[in-house]
């Protein structure tokens, strides 16, 4: 079975699930940040592959992609920072970024590397259903790849049900319409609530907004879990130790 | 991935050059969109044709056409230009649109088309400024919020046209990331549509972004060569020409200048793109000379990226062309030969705009300058129709004019 199914296995509630852009801190550090999120406690790491045009991303996201692109990060140099991976980290990682660096690299050769290094998944927020079925769904399977979908406060409940029929590991539920890291999320519990009524098949991590205690609790009322990034991409801008990692998600998990 | 895996379904030639069920162009188009925009992009792709082809849209649009944007735009024969360059040079007078270039026909027909929506809020990106007036425009008419993303290296470089944006009523928003030019403008757009999806329709400005905006934009601004045919069975007695030249940044006005001549076998059609400081520099935004397959702002395209697929800064004296992608229709009209690609440095572009005030008593805009100065790169026969698509005036370029020409005259 694989790693992401597992992780909601054991535990139905409070997954933390943290985002961080691959590069952000120079080269050579991402594999030392997702040591220090698993020994930190984290369940699920989204590592994020930079890109220059990320549309779906706030200031901050954007602003560490820009830093990674400058510290030389690619597709190419982040398969060899993770060629090790598996030797000291068990948690669940998903890559996530745009389709076109992938489809620079070649879909397939990426599924292969993503299986090759034990990366469990992708987040491609600008690969739409339609067109992951149509035309690379069989690649990911081949390779085991779990491809996550998203759902938004704009999608409809006929194809909230379609997506949950379609997905494994878990769908990623965004809070609000906007970007990542958005100041101005207003966390709609109304939302939340609906999303929890469908009673879905596949568990459910709530992303977009949850930066602290209370924001991320909120969410596990409503789902499995959350997701935090730019909140977590802004911490690391001072450190990255093990110890300044572990106070960042201690603050988070309080109780 | 080749056309047949995206699974392209126009198979004939009178079909080969329009979109297909799926929203391609041969190998290029289909909509490479988040989930945020789904319910918009989907509703659209569902409506659009049937909302723009309704008898009472047309009936408006044409009549807005006439009599707020003063269509047909003249097509004007200039004998100066075919003493020079060999043939019978045409000019399609774009420039003498409301608002000063062909970007007014698109912004017309959306805002028609938000309005049926009951959309509340505008936004657009801009980049030579004339997409951003021809939307500030609708919206005053419309009574409609507007907001225009311009990258802050463009906010800086078309000063005219900022000012009469905000003097129309709109905001103006200056984007800072990036090369601060036209693709930054174009992202900061996106982010706002994905944050207001309810109450805002986002008026792209080119034939670029997801299916369905390029064939959207396409058809409205098709006046231009349906106006073509008619004028020149007036003056030549034939509906065709033998080439249209017209200038691409995203590719809407050689959209508009080709569309009616697209199954036309026997029609040359010449797109020119910017080649900056030279198609070698680095300094650059000649796409199909420099770039290869890739997905940018919803599409699959012909696009300028490194080999690890990041977008790379263009480059163009001209901010309408400063664009790193081409339409999905102008990449597939590229990838099978349809129409042929001429670059044009800014040296080149800036020499032909002061010709033509010099011989035509006509200001160009720099962007239009491109096609102006292809017309001495190409091989025109002696008795050959040439089309050129003038798609706007130079007002807004005057400082740029002015400083070339003193720096010239030194
Ligand atoms: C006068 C004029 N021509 C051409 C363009 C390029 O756009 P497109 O390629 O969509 O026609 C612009 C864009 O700003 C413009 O202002």
């Amino acid at each position: 079975m694989n790693r992401i199914a597992n992780t909601f296995n054991n535990r139905r509630n409070n997954i933390l699930s943290i985002y961080f852009t691959a590069g952000h801190k120079g080269l050579n550090t991402c594999v030392d940040i997702l040591k220090h999120l698993e020994n930190s406690g984290v369940d699920i790491v989204e590592l994020g592959i930079p890109f220059s045009d990320p549309v779906a991303d706030g200031p901050t996201i954007q602003k560490s992609s820009e830093t990674a692109l400058l510290n030389g990060m690619s597709v190419k140099q982040l398969f060899e920072e993770l060629q090790n991976l598996r030797d000291d980290v068990t948690i669940p990682v998903l890559l996530m970024g745009y389709i076109n660096p992938i489809i620079q690299f070649g879909v397939e050769a990426f599924c292969k590397k993503c299986h090759e290094v034990g990366v469990d998944g992708v987040i491609i927020p600008d690969l739409p259903l339609d067109i992951y079925e149509r035309h690379y769904k069989d690649i990911f399977e081949q390779y085991n790849i779990v491809n996550t979908l998203l759902v938004t406060p704009q999608t409809s409940d006929e194809r909230i049900r379609q997506i949950d029929h379609k997905s494994n590991g878990f769908i990623y539920v965004v809070s609000s319409n906007g970007t990542t890291g958005d100041k101005n999320a207003v966390l709609h519990n109304d939302y939340f609530a609906h999303i929890k009524s469908l009673e879905l098949e596949t568990p459910t991590l709530i992303g977009f907004g949850i930066r602290d205690n209370k924001t991320f609790e909120n969410a596990c009322k409503y789902a499995n879990g959350a997701i935090i990034g730019s909140r977590f991409v802004q911490h690391i801008e001072e450190g990255y130790s093990d110890k300044h990692i572990k106070s960042f998600v201690d603050e988070i998990v309080k109780s | 991935m080749d056309g047949k895996i995206l699974g392209y379904t126009n198979t004939t030639f009178e079909d080969m050059y329009t979109v297909d069920n799926n929203g391609y162009y041969g190998k290029f188009g289909g909509s490479f969109i988040p989930e945020m925009m789904h319910k918009n992009i989907e509703f659209l792709k569902l409506k659009y044709l049937e909302i723009i082809q309704d008898s009472n849209f047309q009936e408006e649009f044409h009549s807005l056409l006439r009599d707020y944007v003063g269509r047909p735009s003249p097509l004007y024969f200039s004998q100066a230009l075919s003493d020079i360059y060999g043939g019978k040079v045409y000019l399609k007078r774009e420039d003498l649109n409301h608002t000063g270039s062909h970007k007014i026909n698109n912004t017309i027909g959306q805002i028609l088309l938000a309005k049926r929506l009951g959309k509340k809020r505008i936004i657009a990106e801009t980049g030579a400024g004339q997409h951003g007036v021809a939307t500030a425009t609708v919206c005053a008419k419309a009574g409609l919020e507007c907001i225009i993303y311009m990258g802050a290296t463009d906010v800086a470089r078309q000063k005219p046209n900022v000012d009469k944006i905000k003097f129309l009523g709109a905001k103006v928003i200056p984007v800072t990331s990036g090369n601060k030019t036209l693709k930054d403008a174009t992202n900061e757009a996106i982010r706002d549509w994905i944050s207001n999806p309810e109450s805002t329709h986002y008026i792209i400005g080119s034939v670029v972004g997801p299916h369905p905006y390029p064939d959207m934009v396409s058809r409205f601004q098709s006046v231009i060569s349906e106006e073509i045919q008619k004028q020149l069975i007036e003056k030549t007695g034939k509906s065709n020409p033998s080439k249209v030249i017209a200038c691409v940044g995203g590719g809407s006005n050689a959209a508009g200048a080709f569309y009616h001549f697209l199954d036309q076998k026997e029609v040359e059609l010449i797109a020119v793109e910017a080649a900056g400081k030279g198609v070698d520099t680095g300094e650059s935004a000649a796409t199909t000379a420099l770039g290869n397959m890739g997905v940018l702002h919803g599409a699959m395209t012909l696009l300028m990226q490194t080999e690890d697929g990041q977008v790379v800064e263009p480059y163009s004296v001209s901010a309408g062309l400063d664009y790193p992608g081409i339409g999905p229709l102008h990449a597939h009209l590229f990838d099978s030969n349809r129409a042929s690609f001429v670059n044009v440095t800014d040296e080149e572009a800036l020499n032909a705009a002061l010709e033509l005030t010099k011989i035509e008593g006509i200001i160009p805009a720099l962007e239009s300058s491109h096609a102006l100065a292809a017309l001495s790169k190409i091989d025109i026969k002696k008795d050959e129709v040439v089309v050129l698509n003038l798609s706007g005036r130079g007002d807004k370029d005057m400082d740029t004019y002015l400083n070339y020409h003193k720096q010239k005259a030194q």
